[in-house]
């Protein structure tokens, strides 16, 4: 318990110290920096970067406005750091499994931009997503019933969902948005292309930048498939030829992302995209979160490789199986 | 009869000799080609590259053989080659030896390939699949089609590797016209290829990156790993760059092609 608290502690200190010193981004906001130039004169955006943050995608339904002030930002990230690494009850299997001050300190020890936007949703100017067309409801509820007929996720493996499979952290994106842990970026730039290795399941997203058109629409892939463009300070990155699995936040295949990528200081690099999908939502919306400055390296992130987790959960489904007919048999013998 | 076919055997004998050291060097190349610069005047080698050879199979000299899986009949069959280690045979020290056989024998349970796992250094680079550098001053990336295997090079800031790993760790440096990456710190879980040739996590490769022409580029590796060889050994093989205007790394995530075999037994049976 000591431990715990001195760790926590510790790192907040740490965090605190980041913010302070941390200038605020702000939708819309005069941009007096300019991003050094690459040796072809791109906006450099090389480096490692985290996007770490307790900031929720929607507001929450009872915070009322766009922005905190630096005073409640601040407490809610103290708040949400102790809680977060007080979540679970030492010496229980939760603690052994997810023993937050040995596991997944990113969020409450690590550099975190202060971030005084109440939700990462800005347009919708509410912080919700925008109301969904009768063809996302429907399409939303036969995901869910397909869900339903596939029986219980512990039946097979391709019931688990992408995260537990290590095919595709749920927040991996693209768009990236980031989970409790692992949420660092390299960036990389080379004439002709930028690439972003994310961390999470060591994914590369090679970016083109030359102006070449997308993959023909039937050839799809869960991170579809990226184009990228400069305008002035920032980069554009198209992304078009998603499937149907992923489903962000019940996207259809035909969604289009729009990010944005612009160095607004030295430190911070401000990540704006946009959904576009009318199959799914009466109009597009937008979020935004700061991206900031870390320290590399990326260690190899092999998910699958190390996957026992998922195949001790399969496991462990079918020897309760088995002792369950073991039972019900010894039960009808003795009758 | 013996004496008068002497000369001849040893004849032949050079003349294989020969062949396996110059076959396995690869030729072509002009010692004077001077690949152009990068806007920091490194040999540029970004590009889309892939080897094409049969060492995916089996790095030594192979002839052909039957495949294991009855279904995929001459499809499945392993293809000969000349392999890419000089001299043609890895020097397996005695129970490595063993080992090796028993991993051949047992390849499609014990293949990391076959369940999708990162493929190491250097099997990701003679897989059939293309890869592409991206090369700033500070760090060269090497990102591969199969299972998305990624590589970061560190050339400016050098250390010993945090943690063992598939890929490994890679510091890089120019020696000329020729990237040398020296890399440590496997996991040991790692083939070289399909046929169960192996290495434990001792390996140390030193690879090196020459551009012979525009669209070649020489590689060359030493392998060393104390544990399973009786002496370092090399490698070497041309690299020819993708040259189709729409040459690109496609999504290869094979997590979920994998996914049936490894845990297809573990699925409840249906009715049940």
């Amino acid at each position: 318990m000591n431990h715990r608290f001195l760790v926590v502690g510790s790192g907040l200190i740490v965090l605190v110290a980041l913010m302070w010193s941390a200038t605020i981004p702000v939708a819309g906001q005069a941009r007096a920096y300019r991003a050094p130039r690459t040796p072809d004169g791109q906006p450099d955006l090389q480096g490692f970067w985290t996007n770490t943050t307790y900031t929720p995608l929607q507001r929450p339904k009872e915070i009322t406005k766009e922005f905190y002030t630096r005073e409640e930002a601040l407490e809610i990230l103290k708040t949400s750091a102790v809680l977060e690494s007080e979540q679970t009850e030492p010496g229980t299997i939760p603690d052994v499994h997810y023993d937050f001050t040995q596991f997944g300190l990113d969020r409450n020890q690590g550099g975190l931009a202060l971030n005084l936007r109440t939700s990462l949703i800005f347009d919708p100017p509410n912080g919700q997503l925008p109301p969904m067309t009768a063809e996302g409801q429907k399409r939303t509820a036969a995901r869910a019933e397909a869900r339903k007929r596939m029986g219980r996720p512990t039946d097979a493996v391709q019931n688990q969902s992408l995260s537990v499979r290590c095919i595709l952290m749920d927040r991996a994106g693209p768009p990236m948005l980031p989970g409790a842990y692992n949420n660092n970026y390299q960036i990389v730039q080379a004439p002709g292309y930028v690439m972003i290795l994310v961390e999470m399941i060591h994914e590369p997203r090679i970016i083109p930048i030359d102006g070449r058109a997308h993959l023909p629409q039937h050839v799809r892939s869960l991170t579809g498939n990226p184009t990228g463009r400069w305008e002035g300070e920032t980069l554009v990155v198209e992304t078009t030829n998603f499937t149907d699995k992923t489903g962000f936040q019940g996207s259809s295949e035909n969604m289009r992302l729009t990010e944005r990528f612009t160095r607004v200081a030295e430190d911070r690099i401000l990540y704006q995209f946009t959904i576009d999908d009318p199959a799914t939502w009466t109009r597009p919306w937008s979020a935004e979160l700061p991206m900031q400055k870390t320290i590399g390296p990326i260690f190899e992130h092999a998910c699958h490789e190390g996957n026992r987790g998922l195949y001790n959960t399969l496991a462990g489904a079918r020897a309760e199986d088995k002792k369950a007919a073991e039972d019900a048999a010894r039960k009808s013998s003795s009758q | 009869m013996r004496n008068r076919f002497r000369p001849s055997v040893i004849v032949s004998v050079a003349i294989v000799t020969v062949l396996v050291l110059t076959g396995t060097v690869t030729t072509g190349q002009s010692p004077t080609y001077k690949a152009p610069r990068t806007t920091d005047g490194k040999p540029n080698l970004n590009g889309v590259w892939q080897a094409l050879n049969e060492a995916y199979w089996d790095i030594e000299t192979h002839p052909a053989a039957p495949g294991s899986v009855t279904a995929l009949g001459a499809a499945g069959a392993i293809p000969p080659g000349p392999g890419l280690v000089e001299g043609g045979l890895l020097p397996y020290q005695p129970a490595a030896a063993e080992q090796k056989k028993k991993n051949f024998e047992n390849r499609l349970t014990l293949d990391p390939e076959i369940k999708c796992y990162l493929p190491g250094v250097p099997r990701a680079n003679y897989m059939p699949y293309p890869f592409q550098i991206i090369q700033t001053p500070k760090y060269i990336m090497m990102v591969y089609t199969f299972a998305r295997a990624v590589r970061t090079i560190y050339m400016d800031d050098h250390k010993e590797a945090p943690a063992d790993s598939w890929m490994g760790w890679s510091n890089g440096r120019w020696e000329g016209e020729t990237l040398v990456v020296d890399t440590t710190g496997f996991n040991g879980q790692a083939w070289f290829d399909r046929a169960g040739n192996f290495h434990s996590d001792a390996l140390h490769v030193v690879e090196r990156f020459t551009a012979t022409s525009p669209d070649h580029l020489l590689y060359e590796a030493t392998i060393e790993d104390k544990n399973v060889f009786t002496r370092p050994w090399k490698i070497s093989m041309p690299i020819y760059r993708r040259l189709e205007r729409n040459a690109q790394i496609m999504d290869f995530r094979c997590v979920e092609f994998a996914e049936d075999l490894i845990y297809g037994h573990l699925r409840k049976p249906s009715g049940k």
